[in-house]
């Protein structure tokens, strides 16, 4: 039985490799393999009903941060639907599953456009994700509302930036930090083309700002054991840690952070990809006093939100909570609404042309589409987690931030776009 | 200095934790040569069954019982899982015996499925689990060496499981059953060992230290559907690179495993860290590639 024993084994191995290959290639920008053929099919609203696209993960790893966003997506599209629809005519959804899996965006986006003829899609979280989709829509003449921040340096004629790009989120924040919470900054990531992006522009903006840097360190996706970072971090003893972690990683490194003694009294951190639905995730109590910068808190104060929260619960449960991607992904069907009414069509040059300076109450503030790059005004804000799960505002810009996804008006970021 | 005393602490505890998530993979792979690619979905399901055992001491007990809810999770665990996996292979893994490629795609596909199922029933997030009070904190050696409880007591555990598999397999006339079935299953059938018996009752043993493994994680790592996924690939090399067959290789492999990804980690990054690791173990197998410690008692059928 020699032989079958190694025969096991070859086929373990072979298992393994499989397995750390697609964990690999999951990473990559997947090239899309739904192919476009001709050019732009013309959309046109058929009958009473305008279709349009819904495109998540509903399965897989990501299933957990996006199903609650095609959630709120559903919600805009009902409400806008009793409210009597779009010139009109009531939106019809296409639901898609996205899998976690890029080529599978691009496949699903390309069947939205060309067999569904959506007039608009409403989908994505990962930048990879993205990244597939981009040319499906360009090569299809398509129009995409991406709901979640993002590295920024990119800007397609196709896609609307619902989210933050870098200077609505991380530029301001590191400025906040080096102002009021000391100078010396831990970078830690998860390895994957955010984070070290984020990271390079952070870099760049401490050099120019009199900030240091404590030490830089990445770490797999999905990787659940910190003790050996945790024993970096205290010995650099850094006065912040600056916490690009995506996913799962965030609740081990909370975890066991607490663990080893080091709670928010001794370090500042602060993290952007931990909104209202992780802390559930990690528990409150782990999470207490660490600090996390968005353009949207469960807690944000306007009138517009509060409605909102109170229908997210009412169709969803009292137990749910709204978050920033959430609120970026209503506020993304209602803006689409406002470009087709202001452009009398669903048609995408039009819906384009008209979608300049759109102006919407969200329940964040006042939203603004940006002319320029399809990008939108959006107010920062750094907030602390509290006991009950929620976050307290520290610090807000005031008023709503003009987006400039390649920091174009910013010196130190010379060099940073060239790519 | 400080720093090397706490990364060997580190080191021990990262292998302790491989090797619980491994232990239960050693008897259904090591032993009975079943490709178990659902290991981590067991792992998930002890995940879940202590979120489930702590909602209900929140809910039917006093306040003042809450702490003792994660020793009720450690059994509770272990049953459930250990039933999943009786289930498991009642219906599916007994038909594959011998067939490798096909174990190793079905108990894929269970992985998958039970994967979804813990997501309908608990939705795709996250959930939390309260750790006990009494595991909170750590043990102050020096102002900067701390060790954290909830590590400790997972070595301290480890050891525990460890011994108990060793009493059971080596100590026990059911022990001696399976070992004769892994051995030589004909034989052992010849001498009146109801071997389908004993297959059931080895998988589910493994599943069930796969589920202690989930518990147990639930202190340091997140609780979600996918989990399993992270633990898999790391079970599998352990067990790998210890040898099949041989619970001693299974120890030898994780601390192995636990104290150069520790010490990589270190000198360079998570990331750079796992890759040395790995091309480590691929060297070793090349040398010797039957792990490090080769004993296969089956080669007599």
């Amino acid at each position: 039985m020699k032989k079958q024993s190694v025969i096991v084994k070859g086929w373990a191995s072979f298992v393994l490799c499989a397995i750390l290959m697609s964990g690999c290639v999951t990473e990559k920008e997947a090239a899309p393999n739904a192919g476009a053929d001709n050019g732009s099919a013309p959309i046109e609203a058929k009958g009473d009903s305008i279709k349009v696209g819904i495109l998540h993960s509903l399965s897989g790893t990501m299933a957990i941060s996006e199903v609650s966003v095609k959630d709120a997506e559903m919600l805009a599209i009902e409400e806008i639907n009793a409210a009597g629809g779009v010139l009109g005519k009531q939106i019809e959804p296409v639901i898609e599953d996205g899998a976690s899996d890029w080529p599978t965006f691009a496949e699903k986006a390309g069947k939205l456009l060309q067999q569904d003829k959506v007039a608009a899609v409403f989908g994505g979280w990962t930048s990879a994700s993205r990244k597939a989709m981009l040319p499906v829509f360009e090569q299809n003449n398509g129009l995409l509302f991406y709901p979640v921040q993002y590295e920024g340096l990119e800007s397609s004629p196709n896609i609307f930036y619902t989210g933050a790009t870098t200077n609505q989120q991380i530029v301001p924040s590191v400025s906040w930090l080096l102002e009021n919470r000391g100078s010396k900054m831990f970078l830690l990531g998860s390895d994957y083309v955010f984070p070290r992006t984020a990271n390079k522009i952070i870099k760049a903006q401490l050099t120019a700002e009199g900030g240091e840097l404590a030490g830089e360190e990445y770490t797999p996706l999905g990787h659940t054991d910190f003790s050996t970072i945790i024993a970096k971090i205290k010995e650099a003893k850094p006065d912040i840690v600056y916490n690009t972690l995506n996913g799962d990683s965030n609740v081990a490194f909370f975890k066991q952070l607490k663990d080893a003694g080091i709670t928010s009294k001794d370090m500042t951190t602060l993290s952007v990809s931990v909104a209202e639905e992780e802390i559930r995730g990690i528990g409150a109590d782990i999470l207490e006093g660490h600090l996390a910068a968005w353009n949207y808190y469960q807690s944000t104060d306007t009138p517009e939100n509060k409605a909102f929260v109170d229908k997210y619960k009412a169709k969803y449960g009292a137990d749910r909570v709204t978050a920033d991607p959430i609120e970026a992904g209503y506020t993304a069907v209602y803006l689409w609404k406002a470009a087709v009414e202001k452009a009398g069509s669903t048609e995408v040059a039009k819906v384009k042309e008209a979608a300049k300076g759109i102006e919407f109450a969200a329940p964040e503030g006042k939203v603004t589409i940006d002319g320029d790059n399809q990008h939108i005004y959006k107010t920062v804000r750094i907030g602390e987690v509290q006991a009950d799960g929620q976050f307290k505002e520290l610090w807000n810009s005031g008023e709503p931030v003009k987006p400039d996804p390649y920091l174009k008006t910013y010196d130190w970021a010379k060099g940073l776009s060239g790519e | 200095m400080e720093m090397t005393i706490l990364q060997v602490f580190n080191g021990l505890s990262v292998s302790s934790i491989l090797l619980l998530i491994a232990l239960g993979l050693a008897v259904t792979f090591g032993l009975m040569n079943v490709i178990n690619m659902a290991h981590g979905e067991l792992i998930m399901i002890g995940a879940y069954s202590t979120y489930v055992t702590q909602g209900l001491f929140t809910a039917y007990m006093p306040k003042s019982w809450f702490d003792t809810y994660f020793i009720a999770a450690l059994l509770v665990s272990f049953v459930v899982a250990a039933l999943i996996g009786w289930l498991l292979e009642m219906i599916l893994i007994r038909h594959l015996y011998g067939r490798p490629l096909d174990s190793l795609l079905a108990t894929w596909g269970v992985g998958m499925m039970l994967q979804q199922i813990a997501r309908f029933i608990f939705g795709a997030p996250n959930v939390a689990v309260t750790s006990p009070s009494w595991l909170n904190g750590g043990l102050a050696i020096t102002s900067s060496i701390v060790l954290p409880y909830k590590r400790l007591f997972i070595i301290v555990l480890v050891a525990l499981v460890l011994t108990a598999m060793y009493l059971y397999i080596y100590r026990t006339v059911q022990g001696r059953r399976m070992r004769a079935v892994m051995q030589n299953r004909n034989m052992a059938g010849c001498l009146g060992i109801s071997t389908r018996r004993v297959d059931g009752l080895t998988f589910a043993i493994g599943s069930g230290i796969a589920g202690i493994a989930g518990c147990a994680l639930t202190l340091l790592g997140p609780i979600g559907p996918s989990i399993g996924t992270y633990y898999i690939v790391d079970a599998f090399m352990v067990v790998v690179l210890g040898g099949v067959g041989k619970l001693i290789g299974t120890v030898a492999g994780a601390l192995g495993i636990g104290m150069f990804n520790t010490l990589f980690e270190t000198y360079t990054s998570a990331s750079i860290g796992k890759v040395l690791v790995f091309a480590l173990i691929v060297a070793f197998l090349q040398w010797k590639p039957r792990g490090l410690v080769a004993l296969r008692t089956r080669s007599l059928d």
